[in-house]
């Protein structure tokens, strides 16, 4: 395969054979990714195991030392000894302690090092995948890839990478120690392995497919979570609540029979290891039995087989525990890396050019465009905007006019032929540059947040309050946020501080005022104005607009009123082109929308 | 935009609620599966007995009946009974988890879909406060941390605490003064654990209501993409983000921290009183006074107690996380629905479909309590069947207005009837389905456009009349488009479907409006997404099919005033005046400014064009 299957079959359960081997590699690669960095810290954090247990080890032995050897010599009289020994205990016991927290933060450091690490790269990877990307792939998706997916991972690490080494570590010692005393034991131990494998196995192939289904399902209760409470005035409105609850409680419901089903399947694992533990003792009693009347094997050995045996298995519940983690984990990262491995289909340049003196002179040539692999929308178009002049450009819905707007804001690129800004190819600017030059203003004005400062403030970070104000006072913003109860600085979340679609529309302006751009891109912008808020833009648009470029799409030819060129599109071709007066006189599509609009006045 | 949420929630309730207390409010979910949750503790009991009883067992097999009298049947015994305890074993820990893990998943289930009911309940104005991020992760995380608190937390608490007490009876039956030694030694670690019990709980409700910031922020981030993108804020919205991730993890180490030296303690004070009473031990051994079989069983008793002192830890820490998840669960459940239906709800006498307003004020009360009045005093009537157009600046409150009648926010003063009902004493739903709204920012649902266009429709509607009133729908909202995609009218849409346009939403979102023939329509701005060709389609329709329905609609310009009979005029939070559009424009000045741009612009615009 040479394109990476990316996000495609997300929803998938059943993979094929390529499929399955790909996600899977991709899931591990990304996990390796993630450890590798903490690499010291992982040899640290497993010496700190092993000294941990190496300490805890000396106690028994220490209190064996001081019944055999310290209270003979105490009958002595010799109480020094039974100082040493004593002293010996406690600083070993606190040595425990203390290393034990040690390997405690340590293992969290670890943790919260890659879970950071995997939040910061899927974040910064979601905002530089293109709007094309966004548009298909839904926001609920990504809050689920960036919550409940994550915390697998967290789980995973949680279990503890390091004690399974201790684990692993334990049970080879213990194993060694069988075969010392007895090799032939310790060969019916080691041919135990062969079912615990089998059930390993037999675990790993079902799991695999109830944890992918498990995060296919979390996503979905998720979405529906996130779409109910983003859109709950229309839930409330159209009265969707009875109809909503039943399919939640419907997902809820799969979400949890997939959870059962996955622990029961542990419910299996974990006790069918507890019993091929016992089994294996059962068998090496059988063995030894026979051996001991054989005269073959002395008793003394027996036990310490036995009890060796008994304990090379304790583990294995710790070991299953990670194992299951780590299936979970590798289904949420099989999501993760998918989403990570998309590319952005407007890409940064290599090596980017810079425009010295932005004048804002678009022009597009042999300009072809279509969406994705879809048919194609505006076909072979050539347009120059000269620097400063403003545009309006018009035609019905659908017609290819926010097509036009999105192309100069690079949201999608050319298809083949140029765009260019000041004779610079525009995707060969850096997006940096591009965005100081290019701004875009849509309709839906979305809100972050935070205050109503903060929010006009992103048009310009850094900007001074002075400046923030005046852009607010530019758009004609300024009297309602101050009417606000903490003015520039409510809260536009908290209670009071909502505002009215027209109002966001306002402050998304003031935005844009402040970002100050060379070209300006309007898109359905003032929709949600009333007229003299309206007006109140547009004057502020005729300042600021002295001499910048500016694209503006409007449905109401309001706006044509500071337009020195208009555009009207339709079918995803430009068929006028002209200055207002000269199109209204032409007595072409402009002129019959221009008499619409004029009609629709009074 | 850098976690202003954070500050506002993450504050945190850090007044403390008894455990006991917060347990208690688990009741009702828990009580009917408490039976099994018992039985799975017994068998969580008696696996560990089993586990303990093997070795034991084992080696007083081998030494006592083997190396006695060594025969096969001999052996075969003993491994009968061995493969027996292996069986039990491993069967009630098989129990356990049955009995447990069902259940548990069953109350998370339980509380999560309750938690989503009662939120789809609680008022506009709570979800205008919350991000629905802080939400999820309650919804979420929160309650899968409290099955496996239920499922294993609980029971190995109960468990370990039950193992820890024998042990101690046992240590005492060796030696009372060993026993006493270590008892004492466990003031200290009560007293850690009171500190680590305040530590801890406030890390992490902290980190609770951090991760739920942080879900609200990548909410944000994606929902907000196309302004993000268009100002090139990538960057900055990233170190927002960086930041808040950064003190979750700082929050997360504060706690790895805290239960490091917690457990440090837990470790170190036992084992220093062991080694304390092992030099005692040894002294009274050697002075005669305690035999050596005491000691050693005394230090054995201790080694089987370590563990799980050393669990509590762990577990008193997830028990802790615990309350905290419920606690904010709780908190949500806790608010108070003030839009509900009335006890006794009233239905109207006559369903005539008027709509009057009485004396209705509006105010937003912020968190200080301070109001900020949106609406002064407003006097209503529409009259039946009437097309009434609602005109004002932005900001004057025609939205607000509009929200009161189908109840989504409440007057704070004054009546809002409706056939002659006040709002609040009608049932909730029987309200809502006499009124159908097109809001200004329109939320489509994931399903197709059928589904949304029908789905305020009647429910009784045979397969024809529904084809029939969908295809009339979208005919007078000018949605012919719908036909025309991949699937048509069953094309999915909304958050996991195809995206359409702004103008192509509001279509759908009026035909909904329209598809639902009510008897009240409450219209914001419908066609404010429509340019002129198509505004003037729909309107032409709309106007045949809003005949005889009850019509509020917000209008921002002449050509959406068309539509009324009247036009009311809103001013400071007044009613200014009612009138016909034309009667208005000639008397009202404040109506001139507000919708008429031609009149008073007229010369300017010519000098303009003539520039």
């Amino acid at each position: 395969m040479s394109r990476p299957l990316g996000v495609a079959n997300e929803d998938a359960v059943t993979l094929t054979g390529a499929e399955r081997k790909e996600v899977r590699r991709r899931s591990f690669r990304l996990l390796a990714a993630l450890a590798l960095p903490q690499k010291k810290l992982f040899i640290q954090t497993i010496v700190l195991v092993l000294f941990t247990n190496a300490a805890r080890v000396l106690l028994p032995i220490l209190i064996a030392l001081a019944i055999d050897w310290t209270l003979p010599q105490v009958r002595q009289g010799n109480w020094a000894a039974l100082g040493l020994t004593g002293g010996a205990y406690i600083v070993c016991a606190n040595l425990a302690g203390v290393l034990l927290s040690w390997y405690i933060k340590c293992a969290a450091r670890i943790s919260q090092a890659m879970l950071l690490d995997l939040r910061q790269k899927v974040f910064r990877h979601t905002q530089r995948l293109s709007l094309e990307f966004h548009e298909s792939y839904t926001s609920g998706r990504i809050i689920s890839r960036q919550t409940s997916d994550l915390e697998t991972l967290r789980e995973l690490l949680d279990q503890g990478v390091s004690e399974l080494a201790s684990s692993c570590v334990f049970i080879v010692f213990t194993l060694i120690s069988i075969f010392a005393l007895d090799w032939r034991s310790g060969v019916v131990v080691c041919i135990a392995v062969l079912p615990v494998a089998v059930l390993f196995h037999w675990y790993q192939s079902r799991s695999e497919v109830l944890y992918r289904e498990s995060r296919v399902v979390s996503a979905r209760v998720i979405s529906t979570f996130v779409e109910t409470m983003t859109g709950i005035r229309a839930v409330k409105a159209f009265r969707r609540e009875r109809a909503n609850d039943a399919n939640y409680a419907d997902i809820a419901g799969q979400y949890r029979d997939n959870s059962v089903r996955s622990f029961n399947l542990f419910g299996v694992l974990q006790p069918g290891l507890v019993l091929i533990g016992n089994l294996t003792v059962a068998a090496l009693l059988a063995y030894g039995g026979f051996r001991i009347i054989d005269g073959t094997l002395a008793v003394g050995v027996m036990v310490a087989i036995l009890l060796a045996a008994k304990r090379v298995f304790q583990p294995m519940d710790e070991i299953a525990m990670f194992y299951s983690s780590l299936q979970s984990a590798t289904a949420a990262l099989e999501k993760v890396s998918g989403l990570l491995e998309e590319e952005p289909t407007v890409l940064e340049p290599r090596s980017p050019r810079s425009i010295d003196r932005v004048r804002g002179e678009l022009v597009f040539q042999d300009a072809v465009f279509g969406y994705g692999d879809g048919p194609v929308v505006m076909d072979r178009f050539d347009l120059k905007i000269e620097a400063g002049q403003t545009v309006a450009v018009v035609g019905q819905t659908g017609a290819g006019k926010s097509t036009l707007a999105k192309l100069i804001a690079r949201f999608y690129d050319l298809r083949s032929g140029s765009l260019e800004l000041d004779a610079v190819p525009i995707s060969e600017l850096s997006n940096i540059e591009l965005r100081r030059h290019v701004v875009m203003v849509t309709q839906e004005a979305f809100l972050f947040s935070g205050t109503v400062a903060e929010n006009i403030a992103l048009g310009r970070p850094g900007a001074s309050l002075e400046e923030i104000h005046d852009a607010a006072r530019a758009v004609g913003a300024h009297e309602f946020i101050l009417d606000l109860p903490d003015g520039y600085d409510t809260d536009v979340n908290k209670r009071g501080g909502r505002v009215s679609a027209g109002q966001r529309q306002l402050i998304s302006f003031a935005r844009a005022f402040l970002a100050d751009p060379a070209v300006l891109i309007l898109d359905e912008a003032t929709s949600s104005l009333d007229i003299p808020s309206e007006r109140a833009v547009q004057h502020g648009l005729q300042t600021l607009l002295g001499n910048r470029t500016a694209l503006i799409i409007a449905h109401r030819l309001s706006t044509v009123q500071i337009a020195d060129r208009v555009l009207v599109v339709h079918d995803g071709k430009i068929v006028e082109d002209g200055s207002p007066e000269e199109l209204i006189a032409a007595e072409g599509r402009f002129a019959a929308l221009h008499q619409a609009w004029l009609d629709s006045l009074v | 935009m850098r976690g202003i949420v954070a500050q506002g929630k993450s504050s945190g309730t850090a007044e403390a609620v008894p455990l006991s207390r917060t347990l208690k409010r688990l009741a009702p979910f828990v009580k009917p599966v408490l039976p099994r949750l018992i039985g799975g503790f017994f068998c969580a009991l008696g696996a560990g007995i089993v586990a303990l009883a093997i070795p034991q067992v084992l080696a007083k097999l081998v030494n006592d009946v083997l190396a006695v009298n060594g025969a096969s049947a001999q052996v075969w015994y003993a491994v009968g009974i061995i493969t027996l305890l292996g069986f039990v074993e491993a069967l009630l820990i098989f129990l356990r988890r049955q009995f447990v893990l069902n259940p548990a998943a069953g109350v998370e289930m339980t509380m999560r879909v309750g938690f989503y009911k009662h939120l789809q309940r609680l008022p506009v104005a709570f979800h205008e406060r919350w991000g629905s991020g802080q939400l999820l992760s309650r919804s979420m995380s929160d309650l899968s941390l409290l099955r496996r608190w239920l499922a294993f937390g609980a029971m190995m608490l109960i468990v370990d605490t039950v193992t820890v007490i024998t042990g101690l009876a046992l240590m005492f039956t060796h030696s009372w003064i060993l026993g006493l030694l270590f008892l004492l030694g466990s003031i200290p670690i009560a007293i850690k654990a009171y500190h680590f019990r305040n530590d801890f709980r406030a890390a992490s409700r902290l980190s609770q209501d951090q991760a739920g910031d942080l879900a609200t922020a990548v909410e944000e981030s994606v929902h907000g993409i196309r302004v993000i993108k268009s100002f090139g804020r990538g960057r900055d919205i990233y170190e927002g983000f960086n930041e808040q991730a950064k003190s979750l993890q700082e929050t997360e180490l504060s706690k790895a921290r805290t239960l490091a030296s917690f457990l440090l303690t837990v470790v170190a004070i036992p084992e220093t009183i062991l080694g304390i009473g092992l030099v005692i031990g040894i002294a009274q051994v050697s002075a005669g006074t305690l035999s050596v079989g005491s000691l050693v069983a005394f230090f054995a008793i201790a080694a089987v107690i370590a563990i799980p002192v050393e669990a509590m830890g762990m577990l008193l820490g997830m028990t802790l996380s615990t309350k905290t998840a419920l606690e904010r669960h709780f908190e949500v459940m806790d608010s108070i629905n003030d839009i509900t239906s009335p006890e006794a709800p009233v239905r109207p006498a006559q369903y005539s479909g008027a709509v009057q307003l009485d004396h209705v004020r509006f105010a937003y009360p912020d968190d200080a309590g301070r109001a900020r009045p949106i609406l002064a005093e407003i006097n209503l009537q529409i009259r039946p069947g009437e097309t009434m157009a609602l005109v004002g600046i932005t900001g004057s409150g025609k939205s607000t207005l509009l929200n009161l009648v189908p109840r989504l926010q409440d007057a704070t003063a004054g009546t809002v009837k409706v056939h002659g009902v006040d709002v609040r004493d009608w049932d909730l739903d029987e309200l809502r389905t006499e009124i159908a709204v097109a809001f200004e920012d329109t939320t489509l649902f994931s399903t197709s456009i059928r589904e949304n266009v029908l789905m305020g429709a009647p429910g009784d509607l045979a397969a024809e009349q529904r084809e029939a009133l969908l295809a009339e729908a979208l005919d007078v909202a000018q949605a012919h488009f719908a036909y025309q995609l991949a699937d048509g009218v069953d094309t999915l849409i909304g958050e996991e479907g195809l995206s359409l346009s702004g103008g192509q939403r509001q279509r759908i979102a009026l035909a909904r409006a329209i598809a639902a023939r009510p008897r009240v329509l409450v219209l914001d701005d419908p066609l404010s997404a429509l340019d002129v060709r198509t505004e003037e389609a729909v309107t032409e329709r709309l106007r045949s099919v809003l005949s005889g329905t009850t019509t509020l609609v917000v209008a921002h310009r002449p050509s959406t005033v068309v539509l009324a009979d009247r036009v009311a005029l809103l001013r400071d939070g007044r009613i200014d005046a009612v009138g016909s559009h034309a009667n208005l424009l000639s008397t009202n000045e404040h109506y001139r400014y507000v919708i008429a741009s031609l009149d008073e612009n007229e010369p300017e615009i010519r000098s303009e064009v003539a520039r």
